[in-house]
Order: structure tokens, then C-alpha cells, then sequence
């Protein structure tokens, strides 16, 4: 699985390489410099752009073969926006995707819908992602069509295959996604996804829809089925204990940016950036006798519209530990430790 | 007994829906000190809101209805009132806190127009004094510049600011019991924070009782003074915090905790699932609700229902509906972290689900007539 990165084409790439994106060899993903604004515009026949929301601005990071990489942030902080963009589903403004040596966001359309044969996706709302009039067995033999994989007998052989392969009788092809309860439906688009046997699934906060006796459930098919087939996931979620759960490195975004990135242990026990560290300690913990004695980091306000960030540091507005040059300088995205980086003027405790 | 503000007893609340009748509460007892913080937790569908709705009289109906049961507020039976005395005692002696703050309020209403309504109403209050109040209550809240916000929309707002607005016009009219339906549940973990804060001082301060419904034991370890777990409608275990936490004896309660990763512990290297589906309230098992889940369940469990009563090895006031860790059950000394139950039972409680049939639904049947309501 050689990477060959394509050679940097500006100083931009030079300082990026340098940082988050230093290649190993086995990295599956790369993203660099990544940046997705959607403008805003105004006026009914002639439409000026007077603005853009910059849902991910300028974000690097790198994804290993079989390894589980755990997105967290709050809502609009651009997690959901950047596992789109790496699928291809939004056209990134900037920045490069580069999936096992190619160079996705050049890749015309054609050649996109081969390679999405390798990378998937699993939504957030096991109602709203699968069709209402299409059987079961339609919807996850539909990607056995479009890739030519598997026709006739086969195909429903293999979808059969699918559903024994994600906990639900096989003999539920002829049923409509109306008829099950919320657990299964996520199966059944966890089967769809599978159904092209990809290498990368970007799994799009999978179990916050579903009940807390569930979420455990599709958390444990997730991993028993990383195991079998070798997946690499890119895991978004906004819930921190689920990420420290499924993930290997934890990257937590702000406001569109990736603000520290880190082996699972690292973060969650030696957290460098204050956002981390107020992040992690407002996760409530079901136990009385540790709640009484926990001390808070309690944000002040609310996250700042992406349309105008604040300068300098996003996050000098709520931080606590902001000084002059925070709102001055946006702090670099530094390895502050080996394999842990963050962007922070004064990192650590 | 005096001393109670709260006082339920065999509440029933059920839908009269096309597919049968839902018993969405079905038989629930409890009761509410002055002053006191309970936590109701459950799953989505187990009847934790209904039971909210139904103590505010607020059920749609139709299709649904209060069939059975009192609900004594403050001496009061609120199922026998009329709809008038049901007024007065709505927003005014009992406040909600919604769990989505972006659909609870009014999009086309100031929120100060919003807030004073209430105090107007209750309390009586001119303009001019309700919008002081109002402006007293902002900043309670917590919300910065109160005086020139009075006038701005909800969608000028953001989530967290939203729920504020809320926990403001809960409180307008100094209720003796507030009940928060999922309050942070649409928020992010540090605005979660922020207003579970402010939930905690405001009960300190105006001895305000609180019923907080949640799904997230989190949340309810940290705020509350007794914890009742629901399922399928039911109460299955009811037990002060510290208590349920250290001592659960009800497999579900066991199953909640042991699924959910913590932040503090160290990491497993797997979650232990609480296998099958929530039931079907249509159409509930004849013996225990959880009995289809339940790794340690045995005959007697599939067989007969069993009552929320006092347990061996615990506290007095600790009260669980399980066979097995009752009197003379086999769950009694169970170590719940260790014995995680029976491998062949979660196998076959695994293969049920997946040959479950989903929905057994039969279309064109005619809906079956509600009965008469006691209510009024």
C-alpha cells in the first residue's frame, strides 16, 4: 500500500507536510489544507456572493490503514462537513483528499464513482437515509448494481449474506424500511455500505439517533465488523465517551478547524488544548460519588457564527486562558509531543 | 404524608391508536417532596414523558387518555378539576421546561411578550411590572444585556440562550414544582454544562422541586436526590442516587450502566449490550416488561408480572420489580459487574430479534373506542 503524496505545490503544502500530515507509509487517507465555505448570497435574478460560511477552514490530517480516527466537536463545528468533503458529496473550496495515493478532489466524475466503491458512508438517521419505497433487499442490492458486482441470484445470495453479516434475519429483503424499529434500520444502512466490501467508511455520528440500550448494540457490530474486514472508519461523533470507546486518535474541531489531534490515551488523559480540556469535562459521568467531587470547566457563551470566526485564535473568546496575542495570532497546528499536535499558544495544564 | 407536594398514584395513560391501544404509562406510582429533585430515566417510548404530560393534564385527546389513577398536587386531585382550575395551576403552581427549546417557543412572538403572558395571567401583573419582572428573570438566567434582548424573536437566539428563555419563563411565576422534559438533550456537551448548572442553582435556591426526565444517567448522578428508572411503561426501580448507582438491582438498570462507556473508567475492550428491542406497548409481555431482554431471566419471569417491593441488601427506601433480586431470588447476591448472565440466554435472545417480525400489522381494522375518561 505504497502513498505517494504528490509533491507540495506551494509553502503552504511545504508547512503542512511538516506538521499533521508528516506521511508514514501506511496512511489510507491524507487531507490537506482542507477548506469548504458555502457562500452566502443575496439578491433574486443576480446573485452576489456577500459572504461565506466556513464550515472547515484550512484542516490536515491522516488516516492509517485499520484504524478507527474519532472526530469530535460540538454542532456546526464542521465535522459532518468534512467527512462530506472527503467522500466527494460537497466540491471542496481548497485543499487536497488523497485517498491511498489519489488525488480525489481532481478525479472527474466518472472515475469518483469508482473509487466510492472503496469509501463509504454511514449516516447519522436510520430514518431519513434509506428510501421508504424501496425493499430492503433493493437498498442494499442497489451498490451491487451500480458496481456491476453482482446480478440476479447472486445478488440476492449476497444481500442475504449481508443481513446475517449485520444481525437481522436474511429473510427480511422483502420488507420495507417502515417496518423496522430504529436499531435495524441502522443496520440495514451499515449493510448497504458493506455491500461494496470498501476499505474506508466514514461513519457520521451513526448511534446518536438511537436508544442508549441500542447504541451499544451498533457500537460493538462496528468493531466486530472492522476486525473481519479490515475497515479503516473516520468516526464523528459528539459524544467523547463513545469516541474514547471506538477510536485509536481523537481529532476535536472548533469552528472548523482542528484544534488538537492526538492518540486516544494522550487526549484523554493529558488533553493540551483548553478546548479539549473543558470539552471532556463537561461529559456528565453516571456516578454520584464522582460527580460530587468533579470540578467543572464551564464555557461562557456560545460558539461564534462561522460566517466571521474571530481573528486570531477561534477560540479566544471563550477561553479562559486568553491572552493579547490569541486574538492577534492564529496559533499553528503544531506536534507538541510525539503523534500529538495541537493548535494552542499555551498549550498543557 | 403532610409534607408531600407531589403525589401519584396508579397513573394510567394510554393512546387509542389505529394499531390497538398503547399503554404508554401503565400503572405508576410515586411521590414528591417539597423542595425535592427526582430524576425519572428511560429510554425513548417508556413512558417518561407521558408521565410528565399526564401530571400537567396535558395529553392530546384524542387519541389519547388518563384512564385510571390520581395525581394529588399540593392536596389537590388535578384529574378532577375542570380545565379552568387546570389553568390556574398550569405554568403557574407546575412549569415545563421542553426538551426542544427551537419548537417550544413561539417564532412570532417577542420572548418578552412570551414571558409576561404568564405573569400577566397569574400573577396578575400590569405590563410595566411583568416587563420589569421579565428583565429580572433574563438576568437570572443568565442572559447577558437582558434589557436590550426583551424585545428580539426566538430565532435571534441560539440553542443554549433559547433554553434559557425557557428555565425563565418556567420560573416566572415561582412554581412549587418544575418539570424538565429532556432539558438539555438538543444541546452540546458545554452548553449541557451551562444550563445543568443553573438548573442546580436555581434549585438551591428557590426550593424548587424538579422532576428531570432523561435519558442520560449522567446527567441525572450529578442533580438529583432520588433516581426511578422506568421501562415499558413501568417504574422498575426506584432508589436515592447514591444508592442506584452503587447497589442497582434491577438487570435493566444493570444493563443501562453497563452499556454506556464512562469517561473516567478505563476503557473496555467491549460494551455489553443490552441485547433485543424495547417492547412492543401494544401489546406488552405478559410477565415481566423485560423479561425478552433479560440474560437472567427464568420461567416465573416469562409467567407472572412482578411488583415494585422492597429488596434484600439494600437500602429500605430501594425498591426494584424483579423476580430475581427480590426475596428468595437467585439475583440476590449477584455481582452485577462480574456475572454479566447466562451466554446461551443472550445468544438466544440475539437470534429472537433477528427473526423478530419487525411489525405485525393488520391495516383496516377499526380503531377500538376509548373508554369513558374519569377525568372530569
Amino acid at each position: 500500500m505504497a502513498v505517494t503524496t504528490p509533491p507540495p505545490s506551494d509553502a503552504e503544502f511545504t508547512r503542512v507536510r511538516s506538521t499533521a500530515t508528516a506521511g508514514s507509509g501506511k496512511n489510507l487517507l491524507e487531507v490537506k489544507a482542507l477548506k469548504m465555505h458555502f457562500p452566502l448570497t443575496q439578491g433574486i435574478i443576480f446573485q452576489r456572493q456577500v459572504g461565506a460560511v466556513r464550515a472547515v477552514d484550512g484542516i490536515d490530517f491522516f488516516v492509517e490503514k485499520g484504524e478507527t480516527l474519532g472526530l469530535v466537536g460540538e454542532s456546526g463545528c464542521g465535522k459532518s462537513t468534512t467527512g462530506r468533503a472527503i467522500l466527494q458529496l460537497y466540491k471542496p473550496t481548497a485543499g487536497a483528499v488523497v485517498f491511498d495515493g489519489v488525488e480525489l478532489t481532481k478525479l472527474g466524475g466518472e472515475q469518483m464513482r469508482k473509487m466510492r466503491r472503496r469509501l463509504q458512508m454511514i449516516f447519522q438517521d436510520p430514518y431519513a437515509s434509506l428510501n421508504p419505497r424501496m425493499t430492503v433487499g433493493n437498498i442494499i442490492g442497489e451498490p451491487l448494481e451500480v458496481h456491476n458486482l453482482a446480478k440476479g441470484h447472486e445478488k440476492t445470495e449476497r444481500v442475504q449474506e449481508l443481513l446475517r453479516v449485520v444481525g437481522l434475519n436474511p429473510y427480511f429483503t422483502n420488507r420495507y424500511p417502515h417496518e423496522f424499529s430504529g436499531g435495524q434500520r441502522q443496520r440495514i444502512g451499515i449493510a448497504r455500505a458493506l455491500a461494496v466490501e470498501p476499505e474506508f467508511i466514514v461513519c457520521d455520528e451513526p448511534i446518536s439517533a438511537l436508544d442508549v440500550s441500542i447504541q451499544a448494540q451498533v457500537i460493538n457490530l462496528l468493531e466486530e465488523l472492522q476486525d473481519r474486514f479490515k475497515l479503516t472508519y473516520l468516526f464523528i461523533a459528539h459524544d467523547l465517551s463513545v469516541v474514547r470507546h471506538i477510536s485509536d486518535r481523537v481529532a476535536v474541531m472548533y469552528l472548523g478547524k482542528i484544534v488538537e489531534l492526538a492518540d486516544r490515551v494522550d487526549l484523554y488523559e493529558r488533553p493540551l488544548h483548553p478546548y479539549s480540556q473543558a470539552l471532556l469535562s463537561a461529559v456528565p459521568i453516571p456516578d454520584p460519588a464522582v460527580e460530587s467531587k468533579r470540578k467543572r470547566i464551564i464555557l461562557t457563551g456560545d460558539v461564534p457564527s462561522p460566517v466571521n470566526p474571530p481573528s486570531g485564535c477561534r477560540f479566544h473568546t471563550r477561553c479562559w486562558k486568553a491572552q493579547q496575542i490569541c486574538s492577534e495570532v492564529d496559533p499553528e497546528f503544531i506536534e507538541h509531543e510525539p503523534r500529538h499536535w495541537a493548535a494552542c499558544h499555551f498549550p498543557g495544564a | 404524608m403532610a409534607q408531600q407536594l407531589l403525589d401519584v398514584k396508579d397513573l394510567h395513560t394510554q393512546f387509542f391508536t389505529r394499531d390497538g391501544v398503547v399503554h404508554a404509562v401503565d400503572g405508576v406510582t410515586f411521590h414528591l417532596e417539597a423542595g425535592e429533585t427526582l430524576g425519572l430515566v428511560g429510554e425513548s417510548g417508556c413512558g417518561k414523558s407521558v408521565t410528565a404530560l399526564s401530571l400537567m393534564r396535558l395529553i392530546p385527546q384524542p387519541p389519547g387518555r388518563i384512564t385510571e389513577g390520581s395525581i394529588v398536587f399540593d392536596g389537590q386531585d388535578v384529574l378532577k378539576m375542570d380545565d379552568d382550575e387546570v389553568r390556574g395551576i398550569r405554568g403557574n403552581n407546575i412549569a415545563m421546561i421542553f426538551q426542544d427549546p427551537m419548537t417550544s417557543l413561539n417564532p412570532v412572538l417577542t420572548i418578552s411578550r412570551q414571558i409576561s403572558e404568564a405573569l400577566e395571567l397569574h400573577l396578575k401583573m400590569d405590563k410595566s411590572e411583568a416587563r420589569k419582572r421579565t428583565i429580572e428573570l433574563l438576568d437570572l438566567v443568565g442572559i447577558p444585556s437582558a434589557k436590550k434582548r426583551l424585545d428580539d424573536y426566538p430565532h435571534q437566539f441560539s440553542g443554549g440562550m433559547r433554553q434559557r428563555v425557557m428555565i425563565a419563563m418556567a420560573l416566572s411565576c415561582n412554581p412549587k414544582l418544575i418539570l424538565a422534559d429532556e432539558p438539555t438533550t438538543a444541546l452540546d456537551v458545554t452548553i449541557q454544562a451551562q444550563i445543568l448548572d443553573l438548573l442546580k442553582n436555581l434549585a438551591r435556591e428557590f426550593r424548587t422541586a424538579f422532576i428531570l426526565i432523561t435519558h442520560d444517567l449522567g446527567v441525572v448522578a450529578g442533580m438529583t436526590q432520588r433516581i426511578h428508572v422506568m421501562y415499558g411503561g413501568k417504574i422498575v426501580e426506584k432508589a436515592d442516587t447514591a444508592e442506584l448507582f452503587a447497589n442497582p438491582k434491577m438487570p435493566y438498570t444493570w444493563g443501562l450502566l453497563r452499556s454506556i462507556p464512562r469517561l473516567d473508567e478505563h476503557r473496555k475492550a467491549k460494551l455489553v449490550p443490552i441485547e433485543g428491542l424495547p417492547p412492543d406497548l401494544i401489546a406488552p409481555p405478559p410477565g415481566c416488561r423485560f423479561e425478552p431482554r433479560c440474560q437472567y431471566r427464568r420461567d416465573v419471569c416469562k409467567e407472572k408480572e412482578p411488583e415494585l417491593k422492597r429488596i434484600p441488601n439494600a437500602k429500605p427506601d430501594h425498591e426494584a420489580r424483579c423476580w430475581g433480586t427480590q426475596e428468595g431470588g437467585w439475583l440476590v447476591d449477584t455481582d452485577w459487574h462480574r456475572e454479566i448472565g447466562d451466554t446461551r440466554v443472550i445468544e438466544e435472545i440475539k437470534k429472537e430479534v433477528a427473526d423478530l417480525p419487525a411489525e405485525t400489522k393488520k391495516d383496516g381494522e377499526e380503531p377500538p373506542l376509548p373508554p369513558p375518561s374519569p377525568v372530569n
